[in-house]
């Protein structure tokens, strides 16, 4: 949980996870995030447990979000923009379902 | 024999050694490992993980059938590893591709498909040739470059890490000694016992040899009368970021793992032992990972790799025993995961028995002093 | 390819090293441009400066606001700036070629050329490896840092602080007078650690760190509650950090927390010199490994110096007189000053270099961090990104597992995004611990580009030769490929 300890300059609007927030414009995406005291920013693709940002200047990747339809962007290193949309992340990331549609399950090029 | 003489030593902690070690155990061998260092050149460390059939053994048929044997081994084997030391090494054998991407290749791959079919002695299995449109059917996303491919159910691929992992596991789970950072420097023989000679450890007895020790074998066969040429060729690799499965069969060159990530193959230089990677061939692979699935654009690169594969003149296996230093053998190869079930289930079961057999007469060196044979085109 | 222009001097990283190289070269007339991969210039320690909300500037101190005058004459030196540029890649020059900086800017990538590359790219903070590191909650201290210079955030609820070093007493105090209320400070740093150090008193209290030392531990003591000696620690909770435990003099304690910020110092940030190719050696002083370098910055790659903490740990203001060495070493190698000027100019760079390196070794030899905090138990995640245990990596050297590359190959280890960044000197530490050997004997992860991801989207869109092609394609050399319709 962080607090500001300076009063607040300009507020932007962004969405995370489609519900529309203020944030401090100035702030990186995990900093935003943190701010609105969400620490928790993504699930691990190995075990899937919780991940927030941990070193704030672009070292560690724990801080990944998805930001524009974009995964896994390291939200400490890009600036929150008016109408940016912030996904937490869960999970590897998934590309677009063109490729999941793409999937060949039990059958073979033979029963085609 | 004293007590701490070896059944065998065998020369080299890769894939191909530790899977000749594991069925020299399995046959109650006593058996000791002696394998390099940290910073090794190491072919095990840069696979790709194909089980791979498709195209192989244009000029050497008896080349395919042995891959043919090891593929049809491999889920035994796999059960095997797994009933040993719990790692399943995601074995998956449901087919796999091979993309062309201009109607050249497209040309040059039926033409290398039929080539290879017509060879006497070929034991034949169904190579498909699939046009743009077929192809579609199975992975909707390729691009509008790709011109068409090929197929073949007998390909598969698992996780080449896993399984140099379980293969140490295993071998050491089953009495396997295992001396890491010892280089071996000479070997020579002590009455009915060889003795090798390791750099900054106490020298090993065993009563048979096998040199599997990859770009080593060129420098250790003379010393056991035999021949084992083999030059390094440089290959690299790109690798993704975990990704949410989105294929299920590999490509040749393009394959996802269990684990997530995506690997991306494969180039092929002559550069000596240098195994740095470059970013002209990193764009060009990218380039056509890219033009073969656009979307993957998108995915970000966690890495490159170079390795170097372990590459006879005609680019097949090499299998040999010593005709002067009996007891002596000595196996190399680039295909150390398709190979690997037949190493452990065919090979040493032979060496065990101290002749390598019909079915590995091919892979004799001596094929080296007759006619040169075309360099393998998969 | 086709080559744009080249730059005398490649600056990578905009710290105090960076700033001040980036002045004495273009000073000298060399062609210059700094690439950054942060929004403003500043570095770490003098993150945000330009924009900082905090206007009471007694919150972040003198020290910080010393780098505006930096940052300054840099706006002023006539470099070329490029923030938001991710450096992935450093090729050393080929036959007919320059420096090759492999850059990604607004998801671009593209190669920057120069004749010399000063490597300015600063430290990160060691890892601590505890139970529950992993926790939501549970952050750097430097990202505390962070965040309070760029945000005016502080962390709110029940704020633990764990580790030692003297940035956790800077910390501690920033955060006290922006507000914030620490519940507990965990001092890491070991029993008789005054006594053992006693030899390095002379020359830090003569130093220049000496006064403000002593005055900033003696504010943080009284700002919060210390508990010293602490020999374990252990962030506890689900999907959140709800508690901290820890043990001191033989007993265990625990504290209710939502925030716990771990800080053991600080080491160099070694992926890009280490990727290009540099000699890398273990520093036993510092407990890191560290890029050769000589008394100018030269490492062992001609053409490439490198400059501030990246070179090992030293702070900013050694950084700013090494950035100028390193610019005087480029400008004599590109013939621009003579040996009589190079030695004239150096000189006062070095007696600035010697006047605030005095009392670093206390420093490092007091806070060197406790085997206790690098040497973790089985259960502790080591390896952040593919969750590997210290338990697992153990069983791994058992093994036989002869070094950190193998180990890798074996638990993916070392092999997730962060490529290393949080556990190689961890694993370093097993290894060494377990073998009984030194940790120069265990080596360190081979590093290769990209140091930092790209897309692949990005990397097909560089140059790629004929040579390139034909490595891959393949296509027999009897086959002539028509000509397209």
């Amino acid at each position: 949980m962080f607090r500001r300890a300076c009063p607040s300059r300009h507020l932007i609007q962004v969405t995370v996870d489609a519900e529309t927030v203020n944030v401090e414009a100035g702030d990186t995406v995990a900093a935003a995030l943190l701010a609105l005291g969400k620490d928790a920013c993504r699930t691990t693709p190995v075990t899937g447990s919780p991940r927030g940002p941990y070193c704030m200047m672009g070292v560690c990747f724990d801080c990944l979000v998805r930001i524009d339809g974009k995964a896994n962007q390291q939200g400490c290193m890009v600036l929150v923009k008016p109408g940016m949309r912030i996904e937490l992340q869960h999970g590897a990331n998934a590309l677009v379902d063109v490729l999941s549609a793409g999937r060949v399950r039990g059958t073979s090029p033979g029963n085609c | 024999m004293t007590d701490d003489a070896f059944d065998f030593a065998i020369v080299g902690g890769g894939l191909v050694g530790l899977a000749i070690a594991y069925g020299l155990v399995r046959g109650n061998q006593r058996v000791v490992i002696l394998d390099e260092g940290d910073n090794a050149l190491r072919a095990s460390r840069g696979n790709f993980g194909l089980v791979w059939v498709q195209g192989k053994g244009q000029g050497l048929p008896a080349y395919s059938s042995w891959t043919q044997l090891s593929a049809r081994l491999w889920p035994e084997f796999a059960q095997m590893l797994r009933d040993d030391t719990g790692v399943d090494v995601a074995l998956e054998q449901k087919g796999g591709f091979q993309i062309c991407l201009s109607e050249a290749e497209m040309r040059v791959r039926v033409d290398a498909v039929r080539q290879l079919m017509i060879q006497p002695g070929f034991e034949t299995y169904e190579i498909r040739t699939l046009d743009r449109h077929q192809l579609q059917g199975y992975y909707p996303g390729i691009g509008p470059g790709v011109v068409g491919g090929s197929y073949s159910a007998l390909d598969g691929h698992l996780n080449p890490l896993k399984l140099f992992w379980a293969l140490h596991l295993a071998t050491q789970e089953r009495g396997a000694a295992y001396r890491p950072n010892a280089p071996v420097t000479r070997i020579t023989r002590d009455a009915s016992r060889f003795v090798l000679a390791c750099k900054e450890s106490k020298a090993v007895l065993a009563q048979r040899v096998v040199l599997a020790a990859g770009l080593d074998n060129a420098r250790l066969a003379p010393m056991l009368d035999m021949d084992l040429p083999v030059r390094p060729q440089r290959g690299q690799i790109l690798v993704l970021e975990r990704l949410r499965r989105f294929m299920d069969r590999p490509i040749v060159n393009l394959r996802q793992t269990d684990e997530g990530t995506v690997l991306i193959g494969d180039s092929q230089e002559e550069a000596g032992l240098d195994d740095r990677t470059s970013t002209t061939i990193a764009a060009t692979l990218a380039d056509r990972a890219v033009r073969t699935f656009p979307v993957l654009a998108n995915a970000r690169v966690v890495r490159t790799w170079g390795a170097l594969r372990v590459m006879s003149p005609d680019g097949f296996p090499i299998y040999d025993r010593s005709r002067t230093q009996p007891g002596a053998f000595g196996a190399t190869c680039h295909s150390g995961v398709t190979l690997a079930a037949a190493h452990a289930l065919a090979l040493a079961p032979r060496v065990i028995a101290g002749d390598l057999g019909d079915m590995l007469a091919p892979f004799a060196p001596a094929r080296f002093q007759s006619a040169r044979r075309s360099m393998e085109y998969v | 390819m086709a080559t744009q222009h080249t730059f005398d001097v490649a600056i990578l990283g905009a710290g105090p090293a960076g700033m001040s190289a980036a002045c004495s070269a273009t000073a000298l007339g060399l062609s210059t441009v700094v690439l950054d991969e942060q929004h403003s210039p500043g570095g770490q320690i003098y993150r945000a400066i330009e924009t900082s909300p905090l206007t009471d500037r007694s919150i972040l101190g003198k020290d910080y606001w010393h780098g505006a005058s930096l940052v300054d004459n840099f706006a002023r030196s006539g470099a070329i700036y490029e923030p938001r540029t991710t450096i992935w890649g450093l090729t050393p020059p080929q036959a007919d070629s320059h420096w090759q900086i492999g850059v990604s800017r607004d998801g671009a990538a593209s190669f920057v050329d120069a004749r010399h590359v000063v490597l300015a790219t600063g430290a990160q903070e060691r890892p601590m490896p505890i139970p529950g590191w992993t926790l939501p909650g549970v952050l750097g201290a430097g990202a505390a840092q962070i965040l309070l210079k760029s945000s005016g955030l502080v962390p709110s609820g029940r704020v633990v602080v764990a580790g030692s070093g003297p940035l956790l007493f800077l910390l501690i105090t920033q955060l006290a007078r922006a507000g914030a209320r620490i519940a507990r400070v965990l001092d890491t740093t070991p029993r008789g650690r005054l006594r053992t150090t006693l030899r390095h008193w002379g020359a830090f209290a003569l130093s220049p760190y000496a006064a403000k030392g002593l005055r900033l531990a003696l504010e943080a003591c009284a700002k919060a509650k210390f508990e010293r000696h602490v020999d374990a620690i252990e962030a506890a909770g689900s999907t959140h950090l709800e508690a901290v435990r820890y043990r001191t003099g033989g007993r265990e304690r625990s504290v209710a927390a939502d925030t716990l910020l771990l800080h053991q110092g600080i080491v160099p940030n070694i992926n890009l010199a280490a990727a290009a190719g540099c000699t890398v050696q273990w520093d036993a002083q510092q407990a890191s490994f560290r890029p050769r370098v000589d008394a100018f910055g030269a490492s062992s790659i001609y053409g490439l110096s490198i400059a501030g903490d990246a070179a090992g740990i030293g702070g900013a203001r050694m950084a700013e007189a090494q950035g100028r060495l390193a610019a005087f070493h480029a400008a004599y190698v590109l013939g621009r000053l003579n040996a009589a000027e190079f030695k004239q100019r150096t000189q006062e760079a070095k007696r600035e270099l010697a006047h605030w390196s005095r009392g670093r070794a206390f420093v490092d030899a007091m806070y060197c961090p406790s085997g206790t905090f690098t040497i973790p138990d089985d259960r502790t995640i080591i390896c952040r990104c593919e969750e590997v245990t210290a338990g697992a990596v153990r069983k791994a050297i058992r093994m036989g597992c002869q070094g950190p590359n193998q180990l890798k190959s074996f638990l993916r280890c070392g092999m997730g995004l962060c490529q290393g960044r949080f556990c190689g000197l961890t694993v370093n530490a097993l290894f060494a611990h377990e073998r009984n050997i030194v940790p120069e004997q265990v080596g360190y992860y081979r590093l290769r580009f990209p140091i930092k991801p790209l897309t692949l989207g990005e990397l097909a869109a560089l140059p790629q030769t004929l040579q390139s092609v034909q490595a891959v394609v393949r296509l027999p050399a009897s086959y002539t490929v028509p000509a397209a319709s």
